[in-house]
């Protein structure tokens, strides 16, 4: 599966984008973000925001809740500050 | 980042809106003409500008901002589809820069054309308050001092897009 980032949490991760092969049991956002956090330290500062990061499956916004079983690209990336 | 503008056409109501995701200016006047028609009877637009106000704790000396290509595009013309299904639009137009802009520099440009000037005006704040909180851009700062910072997302947007919402 391949996880995006963007801005600084980009900067935080060193990386734009990594290909994963996530375990079955990694079946939400949450639990992806759980599992992302314990790959190591950069991981864990950029993610240790709780509830500030934000989420999109497949180019759809998406919570905590929300599936990631048959997703082809999932996002992670800061509140949002265009216009 | 894309250099070039891309347009999605799949449904009708999203026929109507011209989206754009450039690093090249955009003529604010040719945009409105282009939504010109008999049937339209006002024009309203917005435009948003780089600021770098004299008096800020830091002065700001540049812009860059950075989108996530593949869903900005989708992100607005789900913002504009949904600004047609609420009011009767003619047409409407969201274009935003991306990459390394000066004080001074346009950002994005709005329009909405209706048969009446209050459905221009309405869909016009509309497509530029739900922009600013539903679509994939980050602004990061350059300032005077050599120092830069991601920009902290306003309350008061979010509060401006909610309210559409009421």
């Amino acid at each position: 599966m391949r996880v995006l980032y963007f801005a600084w949490l980009r900067e935080k991760i060193g990386a734009s984008s990594e290909e994963l092969d996530l375990p079955p049991e990694v079946a939400t956002v949450g639990a992806l973000i759980d599992w992302l956090k314990a790959r190591g330290p950069r991981h864990r500062d950029a993610f240790s925001g709780e509830g500030i990061v934000r989420c999109a499956v497949d180019h759809e916004f998406a919570g905590v809740e929300a599936p990631i079983g048959n997703a082809g690209e999932i996002a992670f990336f800061p509140p949002v500050t265009g216009g | 980042m894309p250099a070039r503008s891309r347009s999605f056409r799949r449904s009708p109501a999203a026929d109507l809106a011209r989206i754009r995701v450039q690093e090249a200016d955009f003529d604010a006047g040719a945009e409105l003409s282009r939504l010109a028609s008999p049937a339209a009877g006002g024009i309203a637009s917005f435009i948003g500008i780089v600021r770098s106000d004299p008096a800020a704790a830091r002065l700001v000396t540049a812009l860059t901002l950075e989108h996530y290509p593949g869903m900005t595009e989708k992100a607005l013309e789900k913002i504009a589809v949904t600004a047609a299904a609420r009011w009767p639009l003619t047409g409407c137009t969201i274009i935003h820069r991306v990459g390394r802009l000066l004080p001074g520099q346009n950002i994005v440009f709005v329009a909405a054309a209706s048969p009446h000037r209050e459905a221009a005006l309405q869909a016009a704040a509309f497509l530029i308050d739900w922009l600013k909180t539903a679509a994939p851009f980050w602004k990061h700062e350059d300032y005077a001092d050599g120092g830069s910072a991601w920009l902290q997302p306003r309350a008061a947007d979010e509060q401006a897009a909610s309210a559409w919402r009421a």
